[in-house]
């Protein structure tokens, strides 16, 4: 077994997604400043095509959290949230942003130039991930004295019945008027339709992308997608993350044609379940290269396939979609994915990450991963971590796991 | 001078987060040499002198090693490591070879613990270590020995002198510690509080996974301080089996998969 770093194979499509994104930070800085459209903050799945069809310009503060988790910024900037009372065990994405904002040090700067985070002229959350969500866009409401809306979704839904979903398409609807308010624009379901089928093109590429992992051996690791899922969470709605992932599908295709594999001699599969360690990516993307091992597929880079998208009227579409997600769902639900994950993409063992702080993307905690050994036979093991906090990172223990279980996989009774 | 030994060697380093272990075998699998120290900072170093002090216990010169494995936490600061494997292989190898049979091994070393379950051929069907925290390990019952005002050595010598045990709650070491304080304010006996920081470890470990079958207890604790394997048995309801020198297991099993590796080649 090699321990050796692995080379990470560059993609030729980053160029282009890095003149997406700064296309799009680029126009969020200039409204910022000019006042020349409206900006709305939503977090990572929320109701972004709603947003978009009043011509709201849309930041993710997600992503600039997970900007911050891979700058490695974060563990600087959470103890400036935690002094100012928000307690390192909550979300760190919210911790290290909030800390950004108020020691007023961004990424943005770096990659784009870009003086702070654009202000808001709305706040806009879906409680589908977690409550912190709420309490991050809370502080800006506090700060800005600029308006929050939200939807609040019940949380792990078995099966999405008519009740839920016709109380999320109501809690929608609900957000019509103040955001004509807002944004001085009339609300035009032809407009919102156009959003809708083109998130749902993207998410329909999106998935491409990710289903080509499923090819032996797979032309792109789980830590590539963290990376290239950029234009499917900040653009989705806007035909420019269509175009790309048009360019990406095409590269991949021709990896698999051309024989090329994103990680040289791929002997091992697995699945990574919760989030990346940020400020690690690299690390983990080359120890398992060294390996002969892929990260093939996840549950974080799935989350952004929206398949009810696809529904006639549109706020049922997004109502289904936002709440059909699996860190929405039961055990049971969750269970069944990961073991037709399993199958599909013929994984031999699991990463479960514990991230300290976002216990409803740390999926180890009733009992799931047993569960799923015990039935279908998957070995796994559990790293603690977290997504920002490097601080809450036990470096040695996760290397040791990762290579013990591949020493597992690979190894002959002595 | 002693006459040195023409024996082909095999060696294993166990680079601890405390202490590097070292094995010397022969080809027939027999013990030639062993040797312990502080990992202390400088691992490299301490993993030659280990080799060189082994080699003289042996008789042996150091050139006699055909192959070294090295694993632990150190495992990749050896410069004479022809291999690194995990200690969770190595502990699998070196505790299958005393128990050729399914068992499950639990390893308490200083910074961390291992479950790590065997099949009957020996091969690793599962595996856990615990969580970041050192919370039952070795380096708990030096926090407490520091804070009791007492050598490491008399642990063993108190904890075996009693069988009452005084409960402690806290899952954190230095919250332990403090709960420690103030059983010893409350007047609670001195040999109580030890045994009952054993039985702390023991908790600990026991509640990492389910522990069936054959129980094998393998590291440092149980090497100096064997009755936390008495409390381990009581706590299961059932044999706990350890290994001699528990605290060589994993430099032994690095041996033994360096004469394997030979051998495939061969």
């Amino acid at each position: 077994m090699s321990h050796d770093k692995g080379a990470i194979k560059k993609i030729r499509s980053t160029k282009a997604m890095r003149e997406v994104m700064a296309e799009y930070f680029g126009e969020l800085d200039e409204a910022a400043k000019t006042g020349s459209k409206k900006i709305a903050w939503c977090t990572s799945v929320g109701p972004a095509e709603l947003l978009r069809s009043f011509g709201f310009l849309v930041y993710f503060p997600e992503n600039h959290g997970a900007l911050l988790g891979a700058t490695r910024m974060a563990a600087d900037l959470i103890p400036e949230a935690t002094a100012a009372g928000y307690s390192p065990e909550i979300c760190s994405y919210l911790t290290s942003d909030i800390g950004s904002y108020l020691s007023k040090n961004t990424p943005l700067t770096r990659a784009f130039g870009m003086e702070s985070v654009p202000k808001a002229d709305v706040l806009v959350y879906n409680t589908n991930q977690c409550r912190d969500v709420q309490d991050w866009l809370g502080f800006y409401e506090r700060e800005w004295k600029v308006p929050m809306l939200g939807i609040e979704t019940p949380r792990s839904v078995s099966d999405l019945s008519v009740a839920i979903v016709n109380g999320l398409i109501e809690q929608h609807k609900a957000l019509i008027p103040p955001l004509e308010e807002i944004s001085g624009r009339r609300f035009d379901i032809d407009r919102l339709r156009e959003v809708v089928a083109s998130s749902y093109r993207c998410t329909q590429l999106w998935r491409k992308v990710l289903r080509l992992a499923e090819h032996r051996p797979s032309p792109i690791t789980f830590f590539d997608g963290t990376i290239h899922m950029g234009p499917a969470v900040v653009l989705r709605g806007d035909e420019r993350a269509e175009r790309y992932y048009e360019v990406l599908v095409a590269e991949l295709e021709e990896r698999i044609t051309d024989g090329v594999a994103a990680v040289d001699d791929e002997k091992l599969r697995f699945y990574w379940e919760g989030m990346p360690v940020w400020g690690k990516l690299r690390d983990h993307a080359e120890q398992f290269a060294g390996d002969q091992a892929c990260v093939v597929a996840s549950t974080y880079c799935n989350s952004w396939i929206f398949e009810a998208l696809a529904c006639a009227d549109p706020f049922e579409g997004m109502a289904r979609a936002y709440t059909e997600l699996f860190i929405v769902r039961s055990e049971d639900y969750k269970q069944e994915y990961m073991e037709s994950m399993v199958r599909d993409y013929g994984i031999d063992g699991i990463i479960f990450h514990d991230a300290k702080t976002c216990p409803n993307n740390s999926n180890n905690r009733y009992g799931l991963p047993l569960r799923i050994r015990e039935k279908i036979g998957t070995p796994y093991v559990v790293i603690d971590g977290d997504l920002n906090d490097l601080r809450l990172y036990s470096e040695e223990q996760a290397r040791t796991q990762f290579e013990a279980l591949v020493e597992q996989l690979q190894e002959q009774p002595a | 001078m002693n006459s040195r030994s023409v024996d082909q060697l095999y060696c294993g380093v166990d680079v601890g987060a405390s202490s590097t272990k070292l094995v010397l075998l022969n080809e027939n699998r027999e013990v030639r040499g062993r040797s312990i120290r502080r990992s202390g900072v400088d691992y490299a170093a301490t993993a030659r002198a280990c080799l060189e002090e082994a080699a003289d216990a042996a008789g042996a010169d150091v050139n006699s090693v055909l192959r070294t494995v090295s694993t632990g936490y150190g495992r990749r600061n050896v410069g004479f490591s022809d291999d690194a494997r995990t200690e969770l292989s190595c502990h699998g190898v070196g505790c299958f070879h005393h128990f050729p049979r399914a068992i499950t091994i639990v390893d308490i070393g200083c910074q961390d613990n291992k479950i790590i379950r065997l099949d009957d051929t020996g091969r690793r069907v599962d595996f856990k270590m615990n969580r970041k925290c050192a919370a039952g390990t070795g380096a708990f019952l030096e926090e407490i020995a520091l804070r009791l005002d007492i050598e490491l050595d008399e642990l063993e010598r108190l904890a075996s002198s009693t069988e009452d045990a005084v409960r402690l709650n806290s899952f954190c070491t230095v919250f332990a510690s403090t709960e420690i304080l103030s059983h010893l304010r409350r007047g609670e006996a001195l040999a109580a509080l030890v045994r009952g920081a054993f039985a702390s470890v023991v908790n600990r470990v026991a509640e990492m996974d389910r522990l069936s079958g054959e129980v094998v207890l393998t590291g440092g604790v149980v090497a100096h301080n064997p009755t936390t394997a008495v409390i381990f048995a009581d706590k299961i309801g059932g044999e706990v089996k350890v290994p001699p020198h528990p605290q060589f297991t994993g430099a032994l099993g690095a041996a033994l998969t360096a004469l394997q590796q030979e051998e495939k080649h061969a």
